[in-house]
């Protein structure tokens, strides 16, 4: 049969790295994220795909990974925050949301973070209409969203000056 | 276990393959983002998922012979990018952008949309706005339903996902001219459940004096999205003007039946909700003709 059974290797790319791996066939992408990979920015939250807490990239496109089963990713190109910067080269938007001041808790800026990049890669100059809807699957309940917003007003500057 | 595997469709043919042998302990997933938690919380079960989400000819939005055939596979930011479909029928652009959040509708599709069966679905209302027609296929062969058709009770729609499968939705748009809108209220406007979802079209001669078929589709105002036939009886019959449109709203709201929610509202508020937001949506509609008047 020419298709995939999940017990078979699932193979994606996962922050530009190639991986092959033995799923669960009920696993979701989250779970083999946080538990298989050791990708733990992506954060579980209401767990089932309103809270935006575990969005990844799919193919440049942001995603619920809580809800999202984990074979469907097959040949897929998956970007979790890990796969932006790191502490000593932070990306531009990561850099934008320190300056800002729009990370309190911190529970929600992976997604944040990464929707905002999803946003900013295909319009590099949004208006904050298109910002708000771009985070409007992201649950922020300690910033109040301005400063969010304001961060990603800053990227949308750093990245058009780079 | 949710359920205990999982396959990876390239084809209708494999995926109704998969279907007729496991004999209904397999049922098809797309976007899978209502259907992921059903089975979770046990609301519906399956053995077996037989993912089409990747047949990439089953997404597509086109026109052909002034119908519009739209892919069951589908997403819903499709649809709400679609230059096509804003063009030619912004009902159902507009209510697919009111789907959820960015996250949901770069995954979800138009098909398991339908299939899902929610009352107040913003694409189902939308699709039932503009008469369409979905294209059914199964090991027996092809068969057409229209949408009015296709809803059997809340959550329940009268295609067995453990054997058949939506292949596209098809609508008119010519001859003559269509305008449409969609209109919602919900408590947010992201991830929010409908409180009201009106969808709209209205079809007219070149000289847009006469309307020649009137849709008016509310909901959730009864277990499947509702036709307020009375409504449109009226938007045809009489001649097209302020009171007309009054009159019709008025109608829509004798034909709902809300049940008191305390998530959407009592029922009382949603019988006004029904006829302010169907006279505003029929309102947006027409505009939309003036808008292009002459051309």
């Amino acid at each position: 049969m020419p298709v995939l059974n999940a017990k078979e290797n699932l193979v994606f790319v996962v922050n530009g790295r190639p991986v092959r791996l033995e799923v669960e066939p009920d696993a979701t992408l989250l779970d083999v994220l946080r538990e298989q990979l050791d990708l733990t920015g992506t954060k579980r939250g209401c767990n089932e795909g309103e809270c935006g807490a575990c969005t990844v990239l799919i193919n440049g496109e942001p995603v619920a990974s809580c809800i999202y089963p984990a074979v469907k990713a097959h040949g897929k190109n998956i970007v979790t925050i890990e796969g932006l910067g790191d502490e000593s080269n932070l990306h531009p938007v990561q850099q934008a949301f320190l300056e800002a001041g729009a990370v309190q808790c911190g529970y929600c800026t992976p997604g944040m973070v990464l929707s905002a990049k999803a946003l900013l890669d295909k319009n590099p100059d949004p208006t904050e209409e298109e910002i708000r809807i771009a985070i409007s699957g992201n649950l922020c309940r300690c910033t109040g969203y301005g400063k969010i917003v304001a961060a990603v007003r800053a990227a949308a500057k750093a990245l058009s000056a780079e | 276990m949710y359920w205990e595997k999982y396959y990876l469709a390239r084809n209708a043919p494999e995926a109704l393959d998969l279907l007729a042998q496991f004999e209904g302990q397999a049922r098809l997933i797309a976007g899978g983002t209502d259907l992921v938690i059903q089975l979770r919380e046990g609301q519906k079960r399956a053995r077996v998922l037989v993912d089409i989400s990747g047949i990439e000819e089953m997404q597509y939005i086109k026109e052909d012979n002034g119908k519009i055939r739209i892919g069951a596979l589908t997403t819903h930011r499709q649809l709400a990018a679609s230059p096509l479909l804003r063009k030619t029928a912004p009902v159902l652009a507009q209510a697919a952008a009111s789907v959820g959040s960015p996250q949901i509708r770069n995954v979800g599709t138009v098909g398991g949309n339908i299939v899902n069966a929610q009352p107040a679905a913003d694409t189902a209302v939308a699709l039932m706005a503009l008469d369409a027609t979905a294209t059914i296929i199964s090991a027996a062969g092809e068969r057409e339903v229209p949408l009015t058709g296709l809803f059997a009770g809340v959550g329940k729609s009268n295609i067995d996902p453990t054997r058949e499968m939506i292949k596209e939705f098809s609508f008119d748009v010519a001859p003559g001219r269509l305008v449409s809108a969609f209109g919602r209220i919900a408590r947010r406007n992201a991830l929010a459940l409908p409180v009201l979802n009106v969808g709209v079209s209205l079809a007219c001669d070149r000289q847009a004096q006469n309307l020649q078929k009137a849709c008016v589709c509310v909901a959730p105002v009864a277990p499947v999205p509702l036709r307020a036939t009375e409504a449109e009886q009226i938007l045809i019959n009489e001649p097209l003007n302020d009171r007309t449109l009054r009159a019709a709203a008025e109608a829509a709201a004798r034909s709902a039946r809300p049940r008191d929610s305390r998530l959407r509202g009592s029922a009382e508020y949603r019988i006004e909700l029904v006829r302010v937001m169907t006279y505003r949506t029929l309102r947006n509609a027409l505009q939309s003709l003036e808008g292009d008047a002459g051309a």
